[in-house]
Order: C-alpha cells, then structure tokens, then sequence
C-alpha cells in the first residue's frame, strides 16, 4: 500500500477546507468524515455570520456545499470512524473502527469538539428520554410543554430561541447573572417573551431517573445554596463542548483541558502532524476561524511534505523556518 | 441507496412485526440531521445481519404513536427487542461496530 500524502480526520468547516486546499495543490487528500459527520453545523439551523450570505444560509446546507467543494477539485472522502492512530513513526498509521488501515506521511487533525454534558449522573440516565444536547434533533418532542435550556453561550441562546417554537415555555439556566453570549443573541433571547432566566443557577439533578422519562430539575441556586424544583419535560445542555481528542492522548501534546497545543500556526510537537479548527482552539471556536486554520494546515503540511522531499543535505526544519 | 433489507415498521404493524427473535428498530424522521447520518450504518447492518435479526426503521413524523408509548424524547434512537421486550437502548449517532457489538450480544446471549 502506497504512502498518502495527507490524510485528513473531520468533516467541519477546518476538515473540508483543508480538504479542499490540499487537493487544488495536488496532494489526493483523503478525508475521514467521522461519526458525527459535517460537524457541529449540522446540528444549527441558520447561520447569519458566514460571510458572503447576507441572508444567512442553512447549517447543513453549507456543509454539503463546502463537501462537494472539496470533492470537485479532487479530495477523496471516506465515511468511517478512525479507532487508532500511530505518530509513532513514518509514516503515520490511521486505523478505522472496521480494521481498514491507511498510512500517510503528513496528518491534519480536524476532529473538533462535541457537547459536553452536566458534572451529573441523571443527565445522561435521561438521554434521549427528555435530556439532550440537540435542539435541532429533539425540539420536536416537546411541543407545548415547558422545558429548560441550560448555559449563556451563543448556542444556548440559539437553541433556547429555536426552542420556543415548540416548547411552551423555556426557562435558561445560567451560572453567573449575565450571559456570555455575543451581544445581537442576547438582546433577540432577552426580548423573547417564552424565554425566562434563572440567574446563579445550576442542575443539581434530572428528575426522574427511576421513570425513565424527564419530570423536571433540581435548581441551585451558586449564591444562597437553596434547591428549587422546576417541573418541565425536557432539558436541552448548552454548557460548551469538549475537544475530540481520546485519540491522540499521550502522543500528542494537549493542554490540561485537553485541547491540541498548536505552535506557529497548525504545528503540534510530532512533525508532519497539524491540528485545525475546534480540537485545537477554546478561544474563538467559530466556522470561519474553523476554516481558516483548515487553510493554514493544509499550506503547512504543504509546504512539510515539499520539506520531506528536498534533497537530504537541506533539512527539512530549515525548509519549514523559511516558507 | 437504502438496502432493501432494511424493514419499515409502522403504527399499525409494529407489534406484530417486533414480536419475535432479535429486532433493531431505528427511530427517525427526515428533518434530523443525525438520523440521515445514520442511515447508511441501518443499511449496512441490515445486509450484515440478514437471515439473523431484523432491522428496521420507523419514521417518528408518519408514526407517532409508538414512539410516544415507548417515552421516546429524541433521534436518533435505536431500541433492541428481544422477543418482543426492549433489551437495549442506543441515543444519538453511533458507530456501527458498536451498534454491532449490542446486536452480538443479545444474538448469543
């Protein structure tokens, strides 16, 4: 089996652009979608802050445009799930969950983050019975009934207002008495008359486990300590995601959070591996700043494999400090 | 391209069809992004699973009325019965070796 140049793991907007510019430089990337294929757009409706849509466009719409982008200039995508990497040694072996096995001399890590759950052990018990992290998937569910949205994040503030559509009444619960979300969701979810807020507030619990079914929460409130019951039927988390990084844990070098410490650019400390998009990034965390580093991996491991290739008198760390 | 070994329960045939040996029912509806992301994992496993269990899917939005009795609140859900009694329960997409590795175990067990 013949070396790849690239292989490239994730299918957001990082995974796809990368994709898309390894393969108008020639390089045959193959792309490995992944479960959760396309990414956390997917799971959004509008998005209003993509440039070049005044109107906004359509999460998965965008998604399915920047896949086949990338395959009309040639980007080969695979649907699978990768079990196993070795960056070990050269070249680098990727092993997908049905024992397929790929080797490749350069890697772009685009695994990005999924939603993290509450520090509690009922969320998860209740899990597709009334607790989810999709307001896109599970909103349906819960028309006319009142429900809970928990975070102050621009998600949460997407989904609690995406959420009024169906629910009743959507009562956010936040841990501090101001939300974090960008200015123009607030002020649509503050006006939003189905939206109310609990401030200083956390889950303490999911109720009722032992039914199987979501009958409300248990409210802290982080100020005074006292519990609160809140019936409702659903509970949609928002509280922030957590980077796709299992894989790579003790071979690559992650931050105590468990982000890719990238250098330089997409640079990790394994030459020849690059990480882009939400894996590596808890500070800007959006589409456009996805695939803009998707870019910068792809030239970085560009300009890598032109490295590997040069003659052996010029290293390749003196091709790379002069790009 | 859906296998055609993929079996469409409904409200009407569901217990019947459900009833007996190893059954995955795959709980969608079209405006889900993760069920369509699903559907070539159902796909392949009922092609694997031929002849041994069946697998099935049943659109939440055409059939409401199942899923509301088995407290289904989000999709994608797959539900295992064996002999008609839910023995598993899988939320939100999922690898398929791992739907595989649930399928196993109750073929076995």
């Amino acid at each position: 089996m013949t070396d790849r140049n690239v292989v490239i793991i994730g299918s957001g907007p990082a995974g796809l652009t990368a994709a898309l510019y390894s393969a108008r430089a020639n390089l045959s990337p193959l792309l490995i979608e992944g479960l959760e294929a396309g990414g956390q757009l997917m799971l959004t409706t509008m998005v209003e802050n993509w440039p070049g849509f005044r109107e906004g466009i359509m999460g998965p719409e965008l998604m399915t445009e920047m896949r086949a982008q990338a395959e009309r200039f040639g980007a080969e995508i695979l649907q699978g799930n990768v079990s196993k990497v070795d960056l070990g040694q050269q070249p680098f072996t990727i092993t997908l969950g049905d024992g397929r096995t790929f080797t490749s001399k350069s890697l772009i890590i685009a695994t990005g983050a999924s939603a993290r759950w509450l520090d509690i052990d009922s969320d998860r018990k209740l899990s597709g019975h009334g607790v989810s992290t999709c307001a896109t998937c599970d909103g349906y569910f819960f028309r006319g009934k009142p429900i809970a949205v928990v975070g102050g994040g621009d998600s949460a503030m997407e989904e609690a207002i995406y959420l009024t559509k169906f629910a009743s009444k959507v009562t956010v619960v936040h841990r501090r008495d101001s939300l974090r979300a960008s200015k123009i969701m607030q002020d649509k979810a503050l006006a939003n008359p189905k939206i109310e807020f609990l401030w200083d507030s956390e889950v303490a619990e999911v109720q009722d486990v032992s039914r199987g079914e979501v009958t409300g929460i248990v409210v802290r409130n982080l100020k005074s300590g006292a519990l609160s019951d809140l019936p409702l039927d659903g509970v949609f988390i928002a509280i922030g995601h957590t980077p796709n990084t299992s894989l790579f844990r003790g071979q690559l070098e992650l931050d105590p959070t468990g982000y890719i410490v990238t250098r330089s650019g997409t640079f990790t400390n394994v030459p020849g591996v690059f990480a882009a998009g939400d894996v590596q990034d808890h500070v800007y965390r959006q589409a456009i700043t996805a695939a803009g580093s998707g870019c910068m991996a792809a030239i970085d491991a560009e300009r890598y494999l032109e490295g590997l290739s040069e003659p052996e008198h010029e290293s390749s760390a003196a091709t790379l400090a002069n790009p | 391209m859906a296998s055609e070994k993929v079996k469409t329960f409904t409200d009407n045939n569901f217990d019947e069809e459900s009833k007996k040996g190893v059954v995955l029912v795959d709980f969608w509806a079209e405006w889900c992004g993760p069920c369509r992301r699903l559907a070539p994992t159902v796909d392949a496993l009922a092609d694997e699973y031929d002849g041994r269990a069946t697998i099935a899917k049943l659109n939440i939005d055409d059939n409401p009325t199942v899923p509301s009795r088995l407290m289904i609140r989000g999709i994608p859900t797959m539900l295992l019965f064996k002999d008609g009694q839910v023995a598993d329960t899988i939320v939100g997409l999922t690898a398929k070796e791992d739907i595989a590795r649930m399928i196993d175990k109750h073929l076995l067990g």
